[in-house]
Order: C-alpha cells, then structure tokens, then sequence
C-alpha cells in the first residue's frame, strides 16, 4: 500500500479518516520516506490528530519526514497560472481569482481540477515520496478524482488537455495511486464502503488500494473466559464474590455483557465487509482504542498498528 | 412560548409549537435516526399528519418506512401491528432525492420551453447540475418549501443532506441568490447579449480558451448566457424558501454525539445559526449509555476488581470457590474492571456534553444507544422516548 505515490484516504464521516490518514503518513515517514499529508478540507481537524499548528498551503514539517498542507484552490490556481499559463498575474490574482471562484460554483470540474492537479503536480515533482490526502467524505471524492477524465472527455484541445493527460498517467495508475477507504464495524459505514468499492471499481479507473475496518473492538473472552464469566454472573457467585470484595459486582457485569454485545455485533458487520469486498481486497483490521486517546497519541497507536497489519499481510 | 416553558417539555414542546423541524449535524451522529423517531413520536403523542423527508436511510429504517420502493413520492407509514393501538396521528415518509429535480427546476423557471431544452442540451449543464451552487443542498430546501407551502401536513421533519459544513443547507438559498444577482454573471454572459458589451470579459475567455480549449468556453458562455434567462424564476422562489428557514415557526434541532468531533461540529453549528439570526430549539446528544447500565455504577468497583485481580491470594481463594482456574478468573475480572472503567469514563463525558448542551440550546434531549440496530418502528418510538424528554443541566 505504502510503495504508491499518492494515497486518497476517503470514507463515511465519523469512522476515523483523518486519524487513519495521519497514521499511514506517520507510518511512511518512519520508514523513512518523505510524506505530504494533505488536508482537503480545511476544517483544522488534521492539524488537531498531528497536534500542529494550523496547516497553510505551504508545508510544513509536522512530524520527522512528514509534512502536512491545506488545500487552498485559489493558491492552486496562483500557482498553476504562474507556472503554466506565464500570465503575470501577481497584481492582479484576486480580481481573476474571484472570477475563477465564481465560475468554479458552476462549471464542472473548475475546483476539482485545480485541487487533484496541485496533488498530481506534488507527486511529479517528486519532493515528497509519497502524498497522503485525508479527503472528504465518500461521494465528492470520486468527482475529485474523475475530474481529469471528465475534462479530458470533455475538452478536445487546448492547454487543459495536455495537462490531463499527464495527470491521468498518475491517477489511473494502480501502481501510483490508490484509494483507502475507512470504514467501522457498524451497519451503516460498511454498507457505504461496499457501495462505494462497488462504484469505484464500476464507474473509475482509478485503483483501490485498501479497505480498513477502524475502531474493531477486541475478543474480549475466549471460551474459558466466558465460561468463567458466565459463572461469576450467576446470582450465587455473583454476590459471593460482591460480598468477598465488598463491592457489588452486577454494575460490572452488565457493563461487560454490554461490551460482548457491542463486539457480537461489530463481528457480524465485519463479516459482512468481508464477504461484500471483491476477494483481493481483505480489510485490514485497526483495534478500538480507549475513548480517551486522541491526538497525536492516538495517531501514533494507530500507526504502529497500521505497521503490524501491513507487515502481516505481507508476509 | 418562551424558551425556558419549551424546556420543561423537552422536545415535544418544539414539536407542538412548530410546523417545521430542520434536524442538523454532522455526518454519522444519527441525524436520520432522530429525525424519523422525532415525527414518529409526534405523531402517535400530539395526533396530525407528520411527514419525515429523510436523505439516506439504512436499509432496514427505509424498509421500516416503508421507502425502499416509494423513494421519492410521499407515503404514509403503516402504524398498525406495532404494538401502538389506535394512533392518533398519521406519519408520513418520503426520500430527499436531489437527483431527478434538476430538469424539473429548470423547466419550471425557464422563460419558455426552447431555453429549457437548450439547457438541458448543453454538454456542460448535466456535468453541471451536480455541483452548481451547492444544488444537493438547494434542492433539498426547495423540496421542502414545496411541500411546507402544500399545506397538507401539520409538521414537517426534514432530515439534512450530509455536506462537509451543515451550515451549507442553510446557505443554499442565499448563494442560489448572490449567483444569479452577480454582476459577474452579467459581465460573463456579455459577449452572449452583445459583442460590444462582451468586448470587457473577452481577455478572460481568452485565457479560458488558452487553459480549457474554445469549445469548452463557448459551451460555457453559453451555459451562463441560459442560465441568467432563468434568474427571475429562480430568484423569487429561492428568496421564499429563505423567508421559510428564517420563520419562527421553523426549529433547528442540533444533533450531536459524545465525541469531540461530533460535538466540535455541533458548537460550530450553533455559531453558525447564531450569525444568521437563528436560534436552535434543542441539541440531541445521541448514542449515550444505555440506560440499564447507570443503575448502581460506581467508579469504585473497577477499581476494586482491578486489585482484586492482581492479588494471587484472594484470586485463589475465589478461584477454589467457584472452581474454575485462578489465572482465568484474574483474567476475567481484569476485563470487567477495564469495562466497567470505560463505562464510568463514558458517562462522565455524557454528563459534560449534557451541561455544554443545555448551554447551547433551551432544550436537551438524550438518546441512550439501544442493544438492537436502530431500524424496527418499535426501536425507534424507544428513541422517540428518549427525545420528549428534556436533560437540561445534565441526565437525571
């Protein structure tokens, strides 16, 4: 997964994507590669998982051999129109910018173009290694990445033409790009992800290049356990016990029942995932981490875990 | 009725007080879930027609509403057989399909029927129609102003779209208007009307022409040029639809769940509202503790069993008690401990976002989460339990 140039992390909102993202570029860092992380929408939730401060459309360094940037379309286009179209346009950028902005609500693809071509120009120029984008939620992302074909479909001539072409050489490359979609054990993000694989692999040319179960709660017994567990919530041991301890032992074990059911039902939507994905595309399985990590400590679980599952998968 | 009267009755004060419930917050907090409990409870508690227009329900919930085969056309959901007796009300479900409605808009608003046509047959306008001006967002308000101004139903519950900021929904309207009163469009659209008028945008379309290719720009122009035709139509409707998110007869009903991200979200959402003048009328913080579990829950006993587990004394006292191996049953009691921790932790934060809840909003309902999917009619009047009641100030 992590031998690509570009990775679009992408899934349902709430399951983790941007965590997810920040672990798989921490994960490509620490071994060494350089890493942009992008953020697609500016919402600072990125910067909040790396503990940085706010992202600008430069990068910066947010962690040893990672950087991270926000994507700002009219920086985009400042930049596009000065390395491409040689208009001087420092002066006159807002004007022009405004006018593109405009158009950009209603022609197609204006915004899209503009945001996977900055990405497509970071992975040519080979300053980074790999770039890692944590993008929005599911649908948009498909027009986001389509968006080069549509407009190469779309326009016959011209400069814009040339331009997609390379970009799709990057794109549709299942060797350069992938898509990570993120999902969580729970009815409604696995039916969203088996329903965007399904798309993604229908309606695009563009590779997907894993599925990640997040949030999967651990076995909590194995069957000796349970079986002791079932003793133990029996009325006479339960208040032996509670009794022994000086404690009442019923809050624990319907807090522990309640855990075993939450696990039965993330299981069942597990197979689910795995019996909806195409068969080379197993999830990888990323564990639920206690409620109070978050940050950087929670992305930096999550990497090493990522780096397990990955190492597992490889051998 | 003022805020704090609304507060004692929870949530079915807004609902009996209003005929427009707007249910908003981030992706994946259950905004659906909430918005199809809230008109169900409406209708079996306070009587009259209830619709829920909904975006994207889980399999089983449209099932439940009967949805799957009837999408977008409104349908009255079958109460009987739900264990409910004789309901008072009726309850009435239809899709938020944004999809079809495009073409429908643009008939509708188009001078006459040949710039509709020629609309609709440019290359550009279908690749178009999916982002223009936040259209997913606009279409949903428009769908809602039509059937608000039908007048058939008593209240309307409208599930919004997912967007990245909520707020968008909010802004649909507004945005449809500044796009079709810009100068800019009038300046684009120039070498359409007039070439003399057109000679102003010319340098722009020719640094069009240079980055997309003549044809693309012409399609273009051409689109805009067709598109500024529709502009009284669009205007006046669009103008309406914000008048109606504007009523005070219109409720905004916050969801949020007890994660920060989620309850970021929510906080922005409330700012948001408050910059356009609009207050919510409640926050949902959804998915607490379920409520079998609070009962007698104390932090000391995780503590207690976590002690209790590393003491290879008692552990085999206990052990020889029950007749089961020592290294196991430390094992076991090691994970309750740990679940039970979780558990406290849990409804600590829930009783935190509670407080900053009922800070935001007059009314504070909390929907514990439920051992079964949230997808039968009768999980969902639990649900719907839970919303008529107010948690201001914390859970009780």
């Amino acid at each position: 997964m992590l031998d690509r140039r570009l990775l679009v992390v992408t899934g349902k909102g709430g399951v983790g994507k941007t965590s997810v993202a920040s672990a798989l570029a921490l994960l490509a860092a620490r071994e060494g590669r350089r890493v942009l992380l992008v953020e697609l929408d500016p919402t600072g939730a990125l910067a909040a998982a790396v503990e940085s401060p706010p992202l600008q459309f430069e990068p910066t360094e947010v962690a040893p051999g990672c950087w991270g940037m926000a994507m700002d379309t009219e920086a985009a286009l400042g930049e596009y129109l000065r390395l491409y179209v040689k208009i001087p346009v420092l002066g006159r950028l807002g004007a022009l910018a405004r006018t593109f902005d405009f158009v950009a609500q209603a022609a197609p693809g204006v915004r899209e173009i503009l945001t996977i071509g900055k990405l497509c120009f970071e992975v040519r120029e080979q300053r980074f290694d790999l770039v890692v984008v944590d993008a929005p939620a599911s649908g948009h992302i498909i027009e986001l990445l389509t968006a080069p074909r549509v407009v190469n479909d779309l326009v016959r001539v011209g400069m814009v033409r040339e331009q997609t072409a390379w970009m799709l050489d990057i794109v549709e490359n299942p060797d350069r790009t992938g898509v990570v979609v993120v999902t969580t054990p729970e009815e409604l993000p696995v039916n969203e992800t088996l329903e965007m694989v399904g798309r993604w692999q229908r309606e695009t040319r563009v590779a997907v290049a894993g599925v990640l179960a997040n949030r999967v709660l651990p076995e909590p017994f194995g069957q000796r356990e349970e079986s002791v567990f079932e003793r133990l919530a029996d009325d006479r041991f339960r208040d032996a016990v509670g009794t022994e301890l000086g404690v009442e032992l019923a809050p624990a074990v319907a807090a522990t029942r309640w855990a075993v059911g939450r696990r039965r039902l993330a299981a069942h939507h597990l197979a689910r995932l795995r019996h909806g994905l195409p068969g080379d595309l197993a999830p990888l399985l990323l564990p639920d981490l206690p409620t109070r990590t978050g940050g950087r400590r929670l992305v930096t679980q999550l990497r090493d875990h990522l780096g397990d599952e990955l190492d597992v998968v490889l051998r | 009725m003022t805020g704090e009267a609304s507060g004692r009755l929870g949530l079915s004060g807004v609902c009996a007080t209003r005929d427009l419930v707007v249910v908003c917050g981030a992706g994946g907090v259950g905004k659906t879930t909430v918005a199809a409990a809230l008109a169900l409870e409406a209708a079996v508690e306070q009587g009259g027609r209830v619709l829920v227009l909904t975006v994207d329900p889980a399999r089983r919930l449209a099932d439940a509403l009967g949805l799957r085969e009837l999408g977008n056309i409104e349908s009255r959901v079958p109460l009987e057989g739900t264990g409910l007796g004789a309901v008072r009300g009726e309850l009435w479900a239809a899709m938020l399909d944004a999809r079809a409605g495009w073409d429908e808009l643009v008939e509708r608003h188009a001078p006459d029927a040949a710039t509709g046509d020629r609309l609709i047959a440019n290359p550009l306008y279908r690749d178009v129609t999916g982002r223009f001006a936040h259209s997913h967002e606009y279409l949903a308000m428009e769908r809602l102003h039509e059937v608000h101004a039908s007048g058939r139903y008593d209240l309307v519950v409208v599930d919004t779209p997912p967007s990245t900021h909520a707020v968008d929904v909010l802004d649909a309207p507004g945005r449809m208007i500044d796009f079709f009163e810009s100068r800019l469009l009038r300046w684009l659209t120039a070498p359409a009307r007039s070439p003399l008028l057109g000679l102003a945008s010319r340098p722009f379309y020719q640094v069009l022409d240079r980055v997309l290719g003549a044809r693309f720009g012409e399609d273009l122009a051409e689109m805009f040029g067709l598109l500024s035709l529709l502009r009284p139509g669009f205007v006046s409707r669009a103008s309406r639809v914000r008048e109606l998110l504007a009523e005070p007869r219109t409720a905004y009903v916050v969801v949020t769940t007890t994660e920060d991200v989620a309850m970021a979200e929510a906080r922005r959402l409330v700012e948001a509202l408050s910059d356009r003048r609009l207050e919510p009328a409640a926050m949902v913080v959804n998915r607490g503790a379920p409520q079998h579990l609070l009962d007698r829950l104390d932090r000391r006993i995780g503590l207690e069993l976590q002690q209790c587990s590393e003491d290879d004394a008692t552990v085999a006292r206990l052990a020889s008690l029950m007749e089961v191996p020592a290294p196991v049953l430390s094992g076991v009691l090691s994970e309750m401990a740990r679940r039970t921790e979780d558990l406290v932790w849990f409804v600590e934060r829930e009783q935190q976002r509670l407080r900053e809840a009922s800070h935001l909003a007059p009314v504070v309902a909390r929907v514990p989460t439920f051992d079964t999917d949230v997808s039968e009619l009768d999980t969902l009047l639990r649900v719907g339990g839970s919303l008529w009641r107010d948690h201001t100030g914390g859970a009780d």
